[in-house]
C-alpha cells in the first residue's frame, strides 16, 4: 500500500515495521512527531512510547529497552543530543542487547532552533554509525536497516534527519511488521558495567568494530553509486541528493546512506571515474573533510557551497557552474510578519507588565522566548534548555560581586522546568541565590504543538497519570516564596514584581494559565467605542495582531479585528479611557 | 517529465497545512508521485508560513524553487506578496483579499501595504482574488477559509474533485463536516468560468 508519510511519520511506521518496541523522546523541532506517531497510531500495536522529562533521560530509557532485550529507540532535536551526550558516549562502549537507534533531527536554516549544530559529528565522537535518509521511503527503509546494523554490529546506530527530510511529505510503500522475539534481559558485567578495568577492554572492541563497519560501508545498500556521465561526479548525502538529481540529472552520484564511517575504496574509485569531483552537504564539511584526508581532490564543496542555512536546487546549481540562474527576486521592503503570541496567550500580560518593570530577564527555550522581540524587548539571555534559573542565579551572584543591586527575573515554560529548570532551582536555593523565578506554567509543551509532560498527569499515550504538582515542588525545593500569579491581571501582577524585587532570596512565581491554543480557549471578541479612542496607542503596548491601529480620513483609533481577538482583556486593561468594550465591561 | 509546482503561503494558523495534506494525498490517488514541504515550531506562531507541493511523474526535491510555481495560492495579501517571486512567468496566483495584521503592524512599528492588491496584481498576470475569509464564515465558521481556497484552487489544478472532497471529509472533524463541504462548494464555484 502505498501512503504519503512525513519523514518523521515514515521513521515512527519503519520503529513498527522493524519490530520496534521502546520508543522515548523529549519534543522538539523538527523530530516531535516521530513519537507523537508511535503514541497514538501505533499504541494498539505493540509499540510503547514515551515523553520522557529529557533527552538524556530518553536515551537512557531507550537504552534501557535495549538492556531488556528488544528494539528501542530515542528521539530528539539536534541539540538535545548534547544534553543526552553523557549516556550515548558510554552506551557506544557496552554496545547493545536488542537494537538501539538514537534518532535525531538537524535543523539546517534554524526555522525553530538556537543553533544549526551538525549532528554527525557525534557519530564520529562516539564511534558509532549515522546513517542519512534522503525522502520518506528511505526514512522507512534505513530505519528497519539501522537496527540490523545495530544488533549485527552490537553498536547503537545515529539515525540522522534534517527538517527537509521530517517535515517532508513522500510516497511510502508500506510493508508487514517484523515478528521478533525478544531476547529477554543479558547478564553480563564486563560488557555493560564501565567501570575502568572493563572500560578499557571495552574500548578496544569499540575499535574494532569501527573497522568492520568501515568494511561494510563499502558494501552495502545504503551507498548507492549512480552511474552517469564521467564530467561530474557528486558525493551527496540526505536531502542534497535530491537537489543534485534535479540539478544535474546526467551526472555520476554517489549517494551516502551511510555517511559513517566512510566508504573509503568506494569513494577513492568513484572520484576516479569522474572529471570533476563535488561534494554537497549542508552544514559541516563533514564528507568532505573525510575525502580530502583520503588524498581525494574536490573541486567543489565548502570552497563554493554555504556552511551556514540550508541548500537548495538553485545554491547547489549556482555553486557548481558558476552560472546564475535569471529569476525574479523577492520584493522587497515588505512588511515583516515575524512570529508572535497567540492573540488570548498568557505570555501577553506577563511581558507587558516586564516591559514596563525592565528587569534583566534570562530566558529559556518556548513560545516565551518571543518575549524577546519588540514591543517587548524583555528577554536578555537565552541559551538552551534550563539555563534561564541558572543562569539568572549566576548573573545574582556576578552583580553582588560588583555591589550593582539589580535582581534578575528568570522565565521558563512547565516543560522546560521539568526537563532541566529543576535543577537549576535546587542550585540556586541551596547556594543562596537571589532571582525571581518565573514558570508559566500553560499545561503543555506549547512550541512544539502542545505535547503533554508530567505537569499535565497524561502520559503520550494518553493514560491518566500522577500529575506533578509544580507548586508543591518548588515548596519542597526550598523556595522562600512560592505565589500564583494571574498573567492577565495586569495591576496586580506589577504589584507582585515590585514587592519581590525588595526581598531578599529566591521567589518563585507561577502562572497556571493554560495554553489558549492548545485547549481552544476562546472569549467573546472585544471592541473599540471610536468615539472615547484617544489614540494615545497604550492598547498596541501589548503586542497584538488582532489590533490594528486605523489613521483614515482625519480620524485615528485602533480597531480590533473580531475574527482575531480572543478576548484576553490585556489591551482592555491598558486604556486609560475605557474605550475598550466588551468582557463584561 | 512535467511536475506540477504549488507555493501556498498564509499566516500561522490560518490552515496551510491541511489544504496541502488534502491535494497531496489526492494527487497521490490520482497516480502522481508526490512531496510537500512545510514548517513548523517557532514559524508557525502567528508568523509568515510557506508550504511547497510538488506532484508529477517523479519528483526530487521537496521544495519549489524560486520562479518554478505554477500556481500560487495565498491564503493572506501580505504572505501571497511575499512569496511572489515563486511564481513561474505564466504562473497562476489566487488569493484570499482578508487582510491579516502583522505583529509590526499592531506595534505601530510598520503599516500594513495599502495598495497590497496592486503589488500583487503588477508582479502576476494571472491573478484571482477572493475574500476566502468571508465566504467561510458564511459557510458557518471562519477558521474554513482553507477548505475555501481550497475549492478554489481546484479550478486550476488537474485534480479531481470528487477525490479531493472525499480527503475533505477524511481530514475535517466529523462535526465541522458540514460547513467544510459548504465552503468547499462556495470556493469551487466562484472563478468556475475562469479557466
Amino acid at each position: 500500500m502505498k501512503v504519503i508519510l512525513s519523514g518523521n511519520e515514515a521513521i515512527a511506521r519503519g520503529f513498527y515495521e522493524a519490530g520496534g518496541k521502546i520508543a522515548a523522546a523529549y519534543p522538539g523541532t523538527p523530530s516531535t512527531e516521530v513519537v507523537e506517531t508511535l503514541s497514538t497510531e501505533y499504541k494498539d500495536k505493540g509499540v510503547y512510547a514515551e515523553w520522557s522529562v529529557n533527552e538524556k533521560v530518553a536515551l537512557e530509557v531507550a537504552i534501557g529497552g535495549s538492556l531488556s532485550g528488544v528494539r528501542s529507540m530515542a528521539c530528539m532535536k539536534h541539540v538535545g543530543v548534547n544534553v543526552a551526550a553523557d549516556p550515548l558516549l558510554t552506551v557506544s562502549y557496552t554496545g547493545v542487547n536488542g537494537g538501539l537507534v538514537l534518532m535525531v533531527a538537524d535543523d539546517p536554516g534554524m526555522f525553530s532552533s538556537q543553533n544549526e549544530q551538525d549532528s554527525r559529528h557525534y557519530a564520529r565522537f562516539a564511534k558509532i554509525p549515522c546513517i542519512e535518509p534522503s525522502s520518506s521511503q528511505e526514512a522507512k527503509d534505513f530505519l528497519k536497516l539501522a537496527f540490523e546494523i545495530s544488533e549485527n554490529f552490537d553498536t547503537p546506530v545515529l539515525f540522522r534527519s534534517t527538517t527537509r527530510i521530517s517535515h517532508c511529505k513522500g510516497v511510502v510503500t508500506l510493508e508487514e511488521t517484523k515478528k521478533i522475539e525478544g531476547k529477554g534481559l543479558q547478564r553480563d558485567v564486563q560488557k555493560y558495567v564501565m567501570l575502568p578495568a572493563n572500560a578499557q577492554k571495552r574500548h578496544v572492541i569499540v575499535e574494532e568494530r569501527l573497522k568492520k563497519l568501515k568494511e561494510f560501508a563499502e558494501t552495502t545498500i545504503l551507498n548507492v553509486w549512480e552511474k552517469g556521465s564521467d564530467k561530474i561526479g557528486i558525493i551527496a548525502n540526505g536531502i542534497s541528493y535530491q537537489y543534485a538529481k534535479e540539478a544535474f540529472p546526467e551526472a555520476s552520484i554517489l549517494k551516502l546512506g551511510m555517511t559513517w564511517p566512510l566508504p573509503e575504496k568506494m569513494i577513492k574509485d568513484f572520484a576516479k571515474s569522474v572529471k570533476k569531483l563535488i561534494v554537497l552537504e549542508e552544514l559541516d564539511p563533514f564528507i568532505e573533510d573525510s575525502v580530502k584526508s583520503l588524498g581525494v581532490k574536490v573541486h567543489i564543496g565548502k570552497n563554493k557551497l554555504p556552511l551556514c542555512g540550508e541548500y537548495s536546487k538553485i545554491i547547489v546549481y549556482e555553486a557548481v557552474t558558476g552560472k546564475k540562474i535569471k529569476r525574479k527576486e523577492p520584493i522587497t521592503g515588505l512588511t515583516k510578519r515575524p512570529p508572535t503570541f497567540c492573540p488570548g496567550c498568557s505570555h501577553r500580560g506577563l511581558y507587558t507588565v516586564l516591559s514596563k518593570l525592565k528587569p534583566f530577564v534570562s530566558g529559556d527555550i518556548g513560545c516565551y522566548t518571543l518575549g524577546a522581540l519588540p514591543p517587548y524587548s524583555s528577554m536578555h539571555s537565552c541559551i538552551c534548555m534550563g539555563a534561564s534559573i541558572s543562569g539568572a542565579h549566576g548573573i545574582s551572584k556576578g552583580l553582588s560581586a560588583q555591589n550593582i543591586k539589580d535582581k534578575p527575573v528568570a522565565i521558563i515554560g512547565d516543560s522546560t522546568f521539568i526537563h532541566s529548570g529543576i535543577t537549576g532551582l535546587i542550585n540556586m536555593v541551596y547556594n543562596n541565590g537571589d532571582a525571581i523565578v518565573v514558570i508559566m506554567n500553560n499545561d503543555t509543551t506549547g512550541m512544539t504543538g502542545g505535547q503533554e509532560h508530567p505537569g499535565t498527569g497524561i502520559t503520550a499515550m494518553g493514560v491518566q497519570t500522577v500529575k506533578l504538582n509544580i507548586e508543591k515542588l518548588c515548596q519542597l525545593i526550598g523556595a522562600k516564596r512560592v505565589i500564583e500569579i494571574d498573567t492577565y491581571n495586569l495591576k496586580e501582577l506589577e504589584r507582585i514584581f515590585r514587592e519581590e524585587m525588595e526581598k531578599e532570596g529566591p521567589s518563585v512565581l507561577i502562572s497556571n494559565q493554560p495554553c489558549v491554543l492548545r485547549y481552544r480557549i476562546s472569549k467573546e471578541p472585544l471592541k473599540v467605542n471610536k468615539e472615547k479612542c484617544t489614540a494615545c496607542k497604550m492598547c498596541l503596548k501589548v503586542g497584538c495582531i488582532a489590533l490594528t491601529f486605523v489613521e483614515k480620513a482625519g480620524a485615528k483609533y485602533t480597531e480590533i479585528d473580531p475574527l482575531l481577538c480572543n478576548g484576553c482583556t490585556v489591551c482592555q486593561q491598558m486604556c486609560k479611557f475605557d474605550a475598550i468594550v466588551g468582557g463584561g465591561k | 517529465m512535467s511536475v506540477t509546482n504549488i507555493v501556498i503561503a498564509g499566516v500561522g494558523g490560518q490552515g496551510v497545512l491541511l489544504t496541502s495534506k488534502i491535494i497531496a494525498q489526492t494527487a497521490l490517488e490520482q497516480g502522481f508521485d508526490v512531496k510537500q514541504s512545510e514548517v513548523h515550531g517557532m514559524a508557525q506562531r502567528g508568523g509568515s508560513v510557506i508550504s511547497h507541493l510538488r506532484f508529477g511523474d517523479k519528483v526530487y526535491s521537496p521544495i519549489v524553487s524560486e520562479g518554478e510555481a505554477d500556481l500560487i495560492i495565498g491564503f493572506e495579501p501580505l504572505e501571497t506578496a511575499r512569496y511572489i517571486h515563486f511564481l513561474k512567468p505564466k504562473g497562476t496566483v489566487i488569493y484570499n483579499k482578508y487582510r491579516i495584521s502583522s505583529i509590526t503592524v499592531s506595534i505601530g512599528a510598520e503599516k500594513y501595504p495599502e495598495d497590497i492588491d496592486e503589488i500583487i496584481s503588477k508582479n502576476a498576470n494571472k491573478v484571482y482574488a477572493l475574500d476566502a475569509t468571508k465566504l467561510a464564515v458564511e459557510a458557518g465558521d471562519k477558521r474554513a477559509l482553507n477548505i475555501v481556497l481550497l475549492g478554489a484552487s481546484l479550478n486550476f489544478l488537474p485534480l479531481d474533485k470528487n477525490v479531493v472532497l472525499k480527503n475533505i471529509e477524511k481530514n475535517v472533524n466529523k462535526k465541522a463536516l458540514d460547513i467544510n463541504k459548504k465552503a468547499f462548494e462556495l470556493g469551487l464555484n466562484i472563478f468556475n468560468n475562469a479557466k
